[in-house]
């Protein structure tokens, strides 16, 4: 379904990624770890189009996405689902607004089929009733189901998840970690989910993947990155920092 | 040596900086107008727009145009009396309100106004990703941001200038006449006699241009916003800063041109 191959790109003068090489099957949930700054992000963005890589090519459904423009782009991005770190929902817009804005786009003007669409997307992610009401009035875990819903509303056939879980309480990342599954299973979507929580990772994974130093370092089954004895991999799953001892 | 290296060093950077901050606003300004006859409008958007740039910034472009006659008729008063020249408050007034003290005074008050929100507005939406959602939500922003953001100010500037200049010229009558006791029937005489039509196009064109300045700056530092709270600051202080700038040294060279073409003859 997606494949990245050797994807390079520099940013600030500094190389982010140093030949990216990553491939996500039909309705695979595919984990990409790493430490801050090692790039998931940015290879997220390169997935959507949103960064051009310097090297190297996006893959998607067969088709090479890098030679595209920003236009030819548009509707690979419709079938390409995605959630934002801090959600990005449109401040000015109401929740039912956020959701419906996808469908307006395509074209969808009748009001009752998106008072519709939009409540059966609000209800997947259990926020319903909450179309009226302004994302500021939302908590950060209820900003991050309704951008969920707003990129699930088109049922795209691949989901991707920018830190779904960071800056959110237990029970909250877990509630959104069983979403990603529900709605894996629902849909049939692959998705690909950048975290360094190793719950969620654990949780959400059928295949991890270590991005160090701008590449794939280590590719494994949750059980297999468990057991890794490779001291980088070891150290991130078990939170250690080698070489920092403050029992003293 | 080194300290003379060094300040080359920085007039060095600071002129390729300003090459480069020129040279994005001309490409966003050209994508602009790329996107504008590419892609159908949203007519919500610019409404939306307007109402924000033209109806809710009038209190205090009137006020402002208000004033700006009232001191200048005043100030000219003061002046010609000595003189004997009252008649001619009129139509300095009217002249100087209509080819500088209108579309200037009111093109910055709208850079600090409208320009500030905009690049506030835009930056924001670029640090907490919005601005990368609507792309991957398939909607170009420039499209969906900049367009109704730059026709609603290219077409409130003149608007408003215009406004700004009936008001300042009729609050210059009051002030000359119901004041300073000016003979009112030559104050009008004068006024229409030497205002002519070019003075108004000039302030209209200059309007429209200086429309185009602050809309084109505001937008984009607030598409190029650094990342972090403190960069929206800084991107909405910088955009104020360069179209007040931008508007006072293009103010220059339009005066001379516009006075070279419209009064060639």
């Amino acid at each position: 379904m997606l494949e990245l191959i050797n994807i390079r790109k520099s940013l600030g003068g500094q190389e982010v990624l140093r030949g990216v090489n990553l491939k996500v099957g039909p309705a695979e949930k595919v984990v990409v770890i790493g430490r801050s700054g090692c790039g998931k992000s940015v290879m997220l963005k390169h997935i959507m189009g949103l960064l051009k890589p310097d090297a190297g090519q996006v893959i998607f459904e067969g088709t090479q996405l890098t030679a595209l423009g920003e236009e030819a782009w548009n509707p690979y991005r419709r079938k390409i689902g995605m959630l934002f770190q801090g959600a990005a929902l449109f401040d000015s817009l109401s929740v039912f607004d956020n959701l419906a804005f996808p469908l307006r786009e395509e074209g969808e003007k009748n009001e009752k089929v998106l008072r519709e669409k939009v409540a059966e997307a609000l209800k997947i992610v259990s926020l319903g009733g909450t179309e009226e009401k302004m994302p500021a009035e939302l908590s950060g875990g209820m900003k991050k189901r309704a951008a969920l819903a707003r990129a699930i509303i088109r049922k795209p056939d691949l989901m991707m998840y920018d830190e779904p879980t960071t800056g959110l309480d237990p029970i909250v990342a877990d509630s959104i970690n069983r979403l990603i599954l529900h709605l894996g299973k629902m849909f049939g979507m692959a998705s690909i989910v950048v975290t360094h929580d190793m719950t969620s990772a654990r949780m959400v994974g059928d295949r991890i993947a270590y991005l160090h130093e701008g590449k794939i370092y280590y590719e494994g089954t949750p059980e297999q990155v468990d057991r890794c004895e490779d001291p980088l991999v070891r150290d991130f799953v078990r939170g250690h920092a080698p070489g920092i001892d403050v029992t003293g | 040596m080194e300290r003379v290296i060094n300040l080359v060093g920085q007039v060095g950077g600071i002129f390729t900086h300003s090459c480069r901050t020129a040279g994005g606003v001309f490409l966003l300004l050209a994508d602009t107008i790329r996107t504008m006859f590419r892609y159908r409008l949203r007519w919500d958007q610019l409404l939306e727009q307007m109402y924000f740039i033209g109806i809710r910034s009038q209190v205090v472009v009137l006020t402002t145009g208000a004033f700006t006659g009232a001191v200048f008729a005043a100030q000219v008063w003061f002046q010609f009396k000595r003189f004997g020249m009252e008649s001619a408050i009129g139509p300095t007034v009217s002249i100087a309100m209509c080819r500088e003290l209108g579309p200037v005074l009111c093109s910055l008050l709208l850079a600090g106004r409208v320009g500030a929100a905009m690049a506030a507005e835009l930056s924001s939406m670029k640090i907490t990703e919005q601005v990368d959602a609507l792309r991957a939500l398939g909607v170009y922003p420039t499209e969906y941001l900049i367009v109704p953001r730059f026709l609603a100010l290219v077409i409130s500037a003149p608007v408003l200038t215009g406004m700004a200049l009936v008001t300042g010229i009729g609050v210059g009558y009051f002030v000359a006449v119901q004041i300073f006791g000016v003979d009112g029937a030559y104050y009008w005489d004068n006024t229409i006699k030497y205002t002519d039509r070019k003075d108004v196009l000039i302030a209209l064109i200059k309007a429209v241009i200086f429309g185009v300045i602050i809309a084109a700056i505001a937008c984009h530092k607030g598409m190029n916003c650094p990342p972090g709270t403190a960069g929206v600051g800084k991107t909405t202080t910088e955009a104020v800063v360069n179209a007040s700038l931008a508007v006072l040294i293009t103010n220059f060279f339009l005066t001379v041109l516009l006075n070279a073409i419209l009064y060639s003859n």
